[in-house]
């Protein structure tokens, strides 16, 4: 069959296809594009085939290509369902992943409490971890003569805070977990980093005897905040050691599983970085709250925290 | 091969040929994303840091957020693999398998970017992209995700009309298309630069030369009418 007369024949069926992708064909003939496609793809193998010319393999190809992209665009991965994802997904990858937040857990807390530990027998420990213009303002942040606890609020509003917090703790987390590429010392240098600093502010206070005001501003984000943290550090440290130990996969196939695997953590894990700086904003912040009430808000946060990981997404099927 | 052709079987036994983008196009559609997000932030927070001072702050920051960390997922999910920059310079992100990109594959590529970006300016990225057959970096490696040409369709321009004329030797389904071919684009190419093409042609016709009229008229015979 010459050319002429293939493109001939034909030309009805690219048409509809054309006008499908361009979405002005109705509901009836849009049901017709796996049919259509199928057609489509014998005739470019056809012009393969039988050497019809070049520009008519390009037209059919990318016509091909154009078909495909919208007839497999209805995956599964292309719905965002957020009840499904915090309410199963998200939970359940936790608990799959349980070897590596232990881990994380581990490298997170120890050098944090030991840290603690330590400043209230060697105060002077802090002056080579931070410089004294950091030491001041932590002094002055937790002053438990302020009306505003946290970061420095002048004058400035809750809202502010909020906004500051979810731009520099998540940004924490992402980078915390995207380090983990690098062999996984990325992750590692964060997480410590992140785990003497806090300790080391928290110690410090603590000796200083500023704990009554500090203890009861954490009490409230913490579950939130280092969850999330650690959380976001054990998807970073199973990306790291997929590329260090691939097992009996290629090095680079291992590092998509894990990434694919470990993508529901770095997500929950933002979801967790936000409420934890609603609720630092809003209300660890006030020093009008009697400190009992604080630390009873913050118990039952940590229990909610733990009792949604440990007991969402178990239904079967859901 | 030197071609960065990439070749995807589908289901329906079609080889999908893919055409990978390389560092600098990137780079461009780079450039062209950081501006469109740093006027977006700008146009976002002038007008509320005017009227509201600084207690825009914290809606601020959340905006510069959402700009930094998923500008690019939005778009490349929402907009079929497209970000303006990418749009701007054809170029489409795909799974590697030619589907279109989804959430996951979305947000990994381009949380992973942090590290593409390390120790400045792209420095590992484009590392990466130079070892790697398809350009990928670390991200689109990581991710499975694919950064393509866009494929513009113009089908077969039709052919200047010349009553057909059969080749006088057989020819081979290749040579066919080659002539086909020339004929299709003759209409970009000056008189002499057509038919100094033409005479190319001359040995698989086994003639002393070949014109420009001979070749379109073979290529209607060849091509066939309607």
């Amino acid at each position: 069959m010459k050319q002429g007369h293939f493109e001939y024949l034909h030309e009805r069926t690219w048409k509809s296809i054309e006008a499908i992708l361009a979405r002005e064909a109705d509901a009836e003939n849009r049901k017709r594009l796996p049919t259509l496609y199928r057609a489509l793809c014998q005739h470019l193998a056809l012009a393969n085939e039988r050497r019809y010319s070049l520009a008519l393999i390009e037209r059919l190809d990318s016509l091909v290509m154009r078909a495909h992209q919208r007839l497999y665009q209805q995956r599964a991965s292309h719905r965002l369902d957020p009840l499904t994802f915090l309410g199963e997904t998200f939970p359940r990858s936790v608990r799959q992943h349980a070897r590596w937040l232990l881990a994380a857990a581990l490298l997170f807390y120890l050098p944090l409490l030991s840290m603690i530990a330590w400043l209230q027998v060697d105060p002077d420990l802090i002056h080579a971890l931070m410089d004294s213009d950091t030491i001041a303002s932590l002094e002055q942040m937790y002053d438990p003569a302020q009306q505003r606890i946290g970061m420095a609020r002048d004058a400035e509003t809750d809202l502010g805070m909020f906004g500051f917090y979810i731009f520099n703790n998540t940004g924490i987390g992402f980078r915390n977990y995207a380090s983990g590429l690098l062999f996984g010392i990325g992750t590692l240098a964060i997480l410590l980093f992140n785990s003497l600093y806090i300790g080391a502010a928290a110690g410090y206070v603590t000796q200083a005897g500023y704990g009554a005001a500090f203890w009861p501003f954490v009490a409230g984000h913490s579950a939130f905040e280092l969850t999330a943290i650690v959380i976001s550090a054990a998807g970073g440290l199973k990306l790291g050691f997929s590329l260090l130990a691939p097992g009996r996969l290629a090095r680079l196939d291992a590092l998509r599983h894990a990434a694919r695997e470990t993508a529901p953590l770095i997500g929950g894990a933002a979801a967790m970085f936000v409420i934890a700086a609603f609720i630092e904003a809003f209300w660890s912040s006030r020093g009008d709250v009697p400190p009992n009430i604080k630390y009873a808000v913050g118990a039952v946060l940590w229990t909610l925290t733990l009792a949604y990981f440990w007991l969402l997404g178990r239904r079967r099927g859901a | 091969m030197l071609d960065t052709t990439f070749e995807i079987q589908t289901p329906e036994g079609i080889t999908l040929k893919l055409r990978p983008a390389g560092p600098l196009p990137r780079a461009q559609a780079w450039l062209l994303d950081s501006l469109i997000r740093g006027l977006l932030l700008a146009l976002a927070a002038t007008p509320l840091l005017y009227f509201f001072g600084r207690a825009a702050f914290g809606p601020v920051a959340v905006i510069a957020f959402l700009i930094a960390w998923f500008y690019p997922v939005l778009f490349e999910v929402l907009h079929a693999g497209r970000t303006p920059g990418k749009q701007y310079l054809h170029l489409r992100v795909l799974h590697d398998d030619g589907t279109p990109i989804g959430w996951t594959a979305s947000l990994l590529r381009n949380l992973l970017r942090t590290i593409d970006f390390l120790p400045f300016l792209y420095g590992l990225g484009v590392t990466s992209q130079l070892l790697t057959r398809t350009f990928r970096r670390l991200g689109d490696i990581a991710a499975g995700t694919l950064v393509v040409h866009d494929r513009h369709a113009h089908g077969p321009r039709a052919l200047p009309e010349a009553p057909p004329l059969p080749p006088p030797e057989p020819l081979t389904p290749e040579e066919q298309q080659i002539i086909v071919a020339y004929a299709e684009r003759v209409g970009q190419l000056s008189e002499a630069r057509a038919e100094e093409l033409a005479r190319l042609a001359a040995p698989i016709l086994h003639r002393r030369s070949a014109r420009r009229d001979d070749l379109l008229r073979m290529a209607n015979w060849i091509r066939g009418g309607s």
